[in-house]
């Protein structure tokens, strides 16, 4: 493998998006309007522990992003959940970490439970997202 | 609450111990037992590995790994002191240590364990969860709560809330560096609101309860006390209003430099208000859509708190007991006390227990404090509830278990960190310095003479001992391989938050207790009547304690 890898619920992925991509850099100023507009939005994250693609992608939900919203850079399977509770679709990662940590990984990541005390908070249904 | 009733039978259940948590502890605890093992099978990296086991609480040490429980609020039911007991004797040296931030610590913990120790703590309701990592931490309050004279709410259904909202929160477990909140609901702020990335001050206007919120505070390197950005908040408020200060926080706080990291650099780089403006922006923008707290969510937990126990008839402490006042905090129901149990014996390190210790303090909350115990900010025990009646009864059970030292704000009731004895970070030994000055005076027959000291240890520049905030501080440095004591005056972590100011070049560990002995000498010749050494500090200004402590050179 030497293509990034595409990571959803149902595991490992080719790129398949041919159409316009709207990149963010958390480190640059965001043009939301434009982000708002574009059919996939891809948030970069310069390292797992660099967690400002986390709130961005929140940000962008909540300000009524409908598109396909996918997070690119090397989070590991134990921040999936993370990563679709704050609104992401998918992640693209390197192909080296998808050698590393292979689809069974993800899958189980994937399958753990999303129990949530938030949605206990606001007496929503807890266990699923 | 009947008065009749034998007080283990009315043993308070643990308040963070539903089947919702129960569930999610073992999930949590089955997910580290996996990440271990890929970490062992390489699938994780050590890179990744790292705040992975941070979140979990598991600290690699100078000498092994350290697992950091939580201590939510502060507050602990007998049976999880007993959890916590067992771990110190099955996985650990048959201790724990208490810390400044209501967790306690276990320093001789092997890697292939911590799994078993989550499991066997997850069966108390009990968890490592966010107690390191850049993250949200562990919520702190006083240790009075729900028992103080001088209370306005009791803070630990907030508290509560807010470990909820904050644990696993998915947006705020990679931010710049890591975050701390206390929360206080008493006149009284005894948990150091001003000194946390955000503390909250509750209060009350007529019939409706807020907070006043306070932000960017902290020790370490760049000490600051934190700066109210909202006077009031109504309580409804309070969770999209953490949201937007962390928010904010995560995506404007710096990455580029850990020691810059801190809230409170961001807060100080922006300035206060533009940094109050980003927050209102943000807080504007999502308070509308932000779904309300569940209202009979919060009625259960509010219920978690078993209400003060009914008035008894007063009873006057006996004369005997008269050196073990100090250890005792006025209740706001009749008749009761709250103990401070100090872990501070002249000559050990500050803040241990043992296993045999935790069990006794458990069996003795049983008897004579509904079962209910704290931990304290000064890393001492508290058992909230205890009838004046019972005193006597109860000392006679501290006395046996080596818990009865009275001591409770006096020079011996010193908080240290563990120093260069255990800690990976530290420049210099902080325990061996705090046993050393509290068996000197002692042995001189003034501690009772000098009365409130809070003297804070620190042994690097982290100052995880808060010595900034101590009346006398004291940071343990390395120079050029030497270790040397820089002594602060005039710090204050209660109501009067102050940090202290450095003296002058530090002295050897050999100078150091001369030194303090001078100072202290001063204070007692120059005091007026009634005043403690922060008082007579305050009122004469620090030249002539400056004077005293440099009276012997730095390193005679």
């Amino acid at each position: 493998m030497n293509e990034n890898v595409i990571v959803r619920d149902d595991g490992f992925h080719a790129d398949d998006w041919t159409g316009a991509m709207f990149e963010i850099d958390p480190a640059a100023e965001i043009d939301l309007d434009a982000a708002l507009a574009a059919p996939l939005v891809r948030v970069a994250f310069a390292a797992m522990t660099d967690g400002r693609g986390f709130t961005i992608a929140r940000r962008l939900r909540a300000a009524g992003f409908t598109g396909r919203l996918r997070a690119l850079g090397p989070l590991v399977s134990d921040q999936y959940r993370h990563a679709r509770k704050t609104g992401f679709d998918e992640i693209e990662i390197p192909p080296a970490l998808a050698a590393r940590q292979p689809e069974a990984e993800w899958l189980r990541a994937a399958a753990r439970s999303r129990r949530d005390h938030r949605s206990l908070i606001h007496g929503l249904d807890a266990t699923r997202k | 609450m009947s008065l009749d009733l034998p007080a283990s039978a009315s043993a308070a259940p643990a308040p963070q111990a539903d089947a919702f948590d129960a569930a999610f502890l073992a999930e949590r605890a089955a997910e580290f037992r996996d990440q271990v093992a890929r970490r062992l099978s390489g699938s994780l990296t050590e890179e990744e590995f790292r705040p992975l086991r941070l979140m979990n609480g598991l600290y690699l040490q100078l000498h092994a790994y350290m697992l950091r429980v939580a201590i939510p609020y502060g507050t602990l039911s007998a049976a999880q002191m007993r959890a916590l007991a067992e771990v110190a004797e099955r996985w650990d040296r048959g201790y724990g240590h208490f810390t400044t931030r209501q967790n306690v610590q276990f320093n001789w913990i092997a890697l292939a364990d911590a799994p078993d120790i989550l499991d066997h703590l997850a069966g108390a309701g009990l968890h490592a969860i966010q107690t390191s990592g850049n993250c949200i931490r562990n919520v702190t309050t006083d240790a009075l709560a729900g028992a103080a004279a001088d209370e306005i709410a009791d803070p630990r259904p907030y508290a509560e809330l807010i470990r909820q909202w904050s644990t696993d929160h998915p947006e705020y477990l990679f931010l710049p560096r890591k975050f701390k909140i206390a929360i206080s609901g008493a006149e009284t702020d005894r948990a150091v609101t001003r000194a946390h990335d955000l503390g909250l001050h509750l209060r009350r206007e007529g019939d409706a309860i807020g907070f006043r919120v306070i932000v960017g505070g902290g020790l370490g390197r760049t000490p600051r006390l934190g700066s109210v950005i909202r006077d009031f908040l109504p309580e409804a408020d309070l969770l999209p209003y953490l949201e937007a200060v962390l928010s904010a926080y995560n995506l404007a706080g710096r990455r580029d430099n850990k020691y810059k990291a801190r809230i409170k650099i961001t807060l100080a780089e922006m300035g206060e208000t533009a940094f109050r403006e980003m927050v209102e922006t943000e807080f504007a923008r999502i308070r509308p859509g932000f779904p309300p707290v569940d209202p009979a969510h919060f009625a259960a937990i509010k219920a978690r708190f078993p209400a003060p126990p009914a008035p008894r008839a007063p009873v006057p402490l006996p004369p005997a007991l008269a050196d073990f006042a100090r250890n005792l905090a006025p209740h706001k129901v009749a008749g009761h006390v709250a103990v401070t149990v100090s872990l501070k014996p002249h000559g050990l390190p500050p803040g241990d227990a043992t296993a045999a210790q935790m069990r006794a303090l458990a069996d003795l909350a049983e008897r004579y404090s509904r079962g209910e115990i704290r931990i304290s900010h000064d890393q001492n025990v508290v058992l909230p509830h205890v009838a004046q009646i019972d005193l006597p009864a109860l000392h006679a059970g501290l006395v046996a278990a080596g818990l009865a030292t009275g001591n409770v704000g006096l020079l011996s009731d010193i908080i240290a960190c563990p120093g260069l004895d255990y800690c990976a970070l530290a420049t210099a030994r902080s325990i061996p310095v705090a046993q050393a000055i509290a068996t000197h005076f002692r042995d001189l027959g003034l501690e009772a003479e000098i009365g409130e000291l809070r003297l804070k240890i620190s042994g690097c520049i982290n100052a995880c001992a808060h010595h900034h905030l101590g009346h006398i501080g004291i940071l343990g440095l390395d120079r050029a391989g030497v270790e040397s004591y820089q002594v602060t005056l005039g710090g204050d972590a209660g109501d009067a938050a102050a940090l202290g100011e450095i003296a002058g070049p530090g002295f050897t560990s050999e100078a150091l207790i001369p030194a303090l002995e001078r100072l202290l000498r001063a204070y007692l010749a120059e005091r007026a009547p009634g005043e403690r050494f922060i008082d007579t500090l305050r009122r004469q200004g620090p030249d002539r304690f400056r004077a005293a402590l440099y009276a012997g050179g730095d390193d005679a």
